[in-house]
């Protein structure tokens, strides 16, 4: 950690998005929000360590939402800001994103999203957040490899200062969990305590409404326009000469695939590697193309350059040939022999590796697959208390009730042994989908939530149960931490990010004050009072609550240590 | 490293929570002690959890992707019998050494489990060669646990020279990656597998 403090300008190898902090770090950055989500937690881990002998603010936002407002709100204040998020926190915030754009920001504002494609450490979808820099008209840079992240967080800030405008950094789990070597900055802190910023009433910059709304889009629109200049002359969009009429326009990580690809069938193609995502430099695109025949866009998941590049191409040089997704996969993260598969069919060149008959030989091996575990007694004595819970509920549940699961280590009880649940989808949603159910069944609903996830979107969908007079069984799992991406505090902890006493907000208190009279805290130790009293709330004609409180094994450990 | 060498390529695998990411962060440091380029890809979360999880390490001359490639290890280190075998996607029969930690854990759920006779038959195909050893039960004997087990087969890479990083970079890099209270432990699980008899 002292690491990222290190004054000189020397080289470290540093994970992607430690690399991320650093670059904050050298921009000076004054004020920090993230809901903890792999693959961006180290963010949060991070400057929850070193904000507060930095004279930076850092929390620990109760969700994604509540983390960019205040972000704005700092913005507004006009401090230097940075929010993390993972992609699905986009989904949740962007109903606050939207209209930030449109206001455009005061202190300088970077945004960075940590995409996770092949869902690693993700349920729910394989998301490309990319979707989200047109509907949100916000300007995206890619980085590749962890020196890109410091770069273009510092730029990202920059080009925020100039145009008042939000930018967001988006990476995936091969940029935000890859460790390479980077050259550090100076970094300058001016005063180790916190900056105050200061509100400068500006009602016209700061209140969406109509008739302004619309005027705030034009200017959005128009500084768009300005951000294109720069990213035509921006050397983050690097042309690389090579040899022939074929050439590859690629971004992010799959850059990285490229050039080993290239390396490796000894070749050199001209290569045009995009730092910005949105907006592009068109023209340098048209320039890169106009003296190509064919030209092979390498990019994970959706094909949105693919796309914006075919439509450039049909204005410039018509008779060139784009490939894309024809050779290379939309489902999945890329790997180096995807891209040297493609390079190979692209240029029609042999490898003289079969990759095919190498992965039937690969895929005779008979081998069952290890899934993630709930922890065990050995690791953390005396084992993950939701084991009790789940099989609590194996012994009660009838072939007719529906069990929904939602996001946390107890989506693990989807996986075998267990196979618990009979839904999944996002934070959340395990109440508000049960809710739905319960309405329109005569099945009985069990919705298992934990408690970081309770607080982050749980409450509302609880409300909703209770106002339109619906009666699943919610039981929240309640194991005093932010568990599955490393144990951040949340709001029934009594610590903030920065490690400073708070009032810690009961559960009980939330669910009663809601107007639930079913309620009851269970150790999930006491396994019989447990069971019984689930079977006795699934009979109820109101809606129940049990709160399932035991510590984290590991936590506890952890704080044993 | 030899100078010839273009790149070299790890994959280590095993289960959640055994200290992949601890041998990569020691291997980088070493790597790095040796003014080579590198770049190492680790996974974290759920895909961390007691599941199948492994890390990719590449160092030398020029080095861009995060993962090896297809057939294209150099070497496994695998910290549980079974899961070597995931790493043999990476392999091939004409590069790749193995070097196999005979700790087994059987996989919950599964209608079979494999033999070491099974495994050895299955890598074959995928190796040039395969070191197994029994890092588990030598570290229990020796230390009363077998956490250091990984440590004990990066040193067994090191006295095998099957990994080209000097000896004395791993042991620099070991002490500044391991918390100070735990590098003895960690240098003698190291130094002890200079010991091993074939």
């Amino acid at each position: 950690m002292e690491i990222l403090l290190n004054q000189k300008g020397k080289k470290l190898v540093l994970l992607g998005n430690e690399a991320i902090v650093r670059g904050a770090l050298e921009a000076g950055v004054n004020f920090v929000s993230t809901y903890p989500g792999t693959p961006a937690s180290e963010i949060g881990n991070i400057f929850s360590q070193i904000a507060k002998n930095n004279g930076i603010y850092f929390e620990f936002s109760t969700n994604e939402k509540a983390a960019l407002e205040a972000g704005i709100g700092a913005s507004f204040s006009g401090l230097k800001t940075l929010v993390a998020m993972k992609h699905f926190g986009l989904n949740v915030c962007s109903d606050a994103l939207l209209p930030f754009c449109y206001t455009g920001s005061k202190g300088p504002f970077v945004l960075y999203v940590a995409d996770d494609p092949s869902c690693w450490s993700s349920a729910q979808s394989e998301e490309n957040s990319r979707a989200f820099s047109y509907l949100a008209h916000i300007p995206t840079l890619e980085p590749s490899e962890s020196q890109e992240c410091l770069d273009f967080v510092k730029l990202a800030f920059e080009i925020s200062e100039k145009f008042k405008i939000p930018v967001m950094i988006r990476s995936t789990t091969r940029v935000s969990h890859q460790s390479s070597p980077v050259i550090i900055g100076n970094l300058s802190f001016n005063t180790p305590s916190f900056k105050k910023g200061n509100f400068v009433k500006d009602n016209k910059q700061f209140v969406t409404m109509p008739p302004g709304v619309l005027e705030m889009k034009k200017k959005l629109l128009e500084k768009i326009e300005k951000i294109k200049e720069l990213a035509e002359k921006s050397l983050i969009n690097k042309v690389e000469k090579g040899n022939g009429k074929l050439g590859i326009i690629t971004s992010g990580v799959s850059y990285l695939y490229v050039k080993e690809a290239l390396k490796e069938l000894k070749l050199k193609l001209p290569i045009l590697k995009l730092g910005f995502f949105y907006p592009l430099p068109e023209r340098k695109i048209k320039n890169f193309i106009s003296n190509l025949k064919k030209v092979l866009v390498v990019e994970e998941l959706e094909p949105y350059l693919e796309k914006e590049i075919s439509r450039i191409a049909q204005e410039s040089n018509c008779k060139l040939q784009v490939f894309g997704k024809d050779l290379i996969p939309q489902v999945g993260e890329l790997k180096p022999e995807i891209v040297l598969s493609a390079i190979s069919q692209f240029l029609g060149k042999k490898i003289n590796f079969d990759f095919k008959k190498h992965l039937e030989e690969f895929q005779k091996i008979n081998l069952a697959k290890r899934y993630p575990q709930l922890c065990t007694a050995q690791i953390a004595p005396p084992g993950c208390p939701y084991w009790l819970v789940f099989s609590a509920l194996k012994k009660v549940v009838s072939e007719n009730t529906i069990i929904g699961g939602d996001i946390g280590c107890y989506m693990i009880g989807s996986l075998p042994p267990h196979n618990l649940y009979n839904y999944l989808s996002c934070m959340g949603s395990s109440v508000g989908i049960a809710h739905g159910i319960k309405k329109t069944t005569n099945q009985k609903v069990i919705a298992l939530i934990g408690d970081s996830t309770f607080f982050h979107a749980g409450i509302p969908a609880l409300i909703n149960c209770v106002f339109n007079k619906s009666n699943p069984l919610i039981i929240v799992l309640n194991n005093q931490i932010t568990g599955m991406t490393g144990h951040q505090p949340h709001p029934g902890v009594g610590k903030t990010g920065m490690n400073e006493e708070t009032t810690a907000i009961k559960i009980e208190d939330i669910v009663s004050a809601c107007g639930v009279k079913n309620l009851k805290i269970i150790d999930p130790q006491n396994f019989e009072e447990m069971i019984n009293s689930i079977k006795e709330f699934l009979e109820k004609e109101e809606i129940s609550v049990i709160i399932a409180r035991r510590i984290c094994a590991l936590f506890a450990k952890k704080l044993q240590k | 490293m030899a100078k010839n060498l273009e790149d070299f390529n790890i994959v280590i695998v095993g289960i959640g929570g055994q200290g992949l990411i601890t041998l990569l962060k020691i291997i980088n440091k070493a790597a790095q002690k040796e003014n080579l380029d590198l770049v190492s890809s680790e996974l974290h979360g759920l895909a961390q959890r007691g599941g199948s999880v492994e890390v990719h390490i590449r160092f030398g001359k020029e080095i861009y992707s995060p993962l090896v490639k297809q057939g294209g290890a150099d070497l496994i280190i695998s910290l549980e019998s079974q899961e070597t075998l995931r790493a043999c996607y990476y392999a091939s029969k004409e590069k790749a050494v193995f070097l196999i930690n005979k700790f087994f854990s059987p996989i919950i759920g599964a209608e079979k489990n494999l033999s070491f006779e099974e495994i050895s038959q299955n890598l074959q195909k995928f190796s040039k060669k395969t070191i197994f050893v029994d890092a588990s039960e030598i570290c229990k004997k020796e230390f009363g646990t077998d956490v250091i087990s990984g440590i004990y087969l990066l040193g067994l890479t090191s006295a095998q020279k099957i990994l080209p990083l000097k000896e004395s970079s791993l042991v620099e890099a070991i002490k500044e990656i391991v918390p100070e209270k735990f590098f003895e432990l960690n240098l003698k699980a190291f130094n002890l597998a200079k010991s091993y008899q074939f």
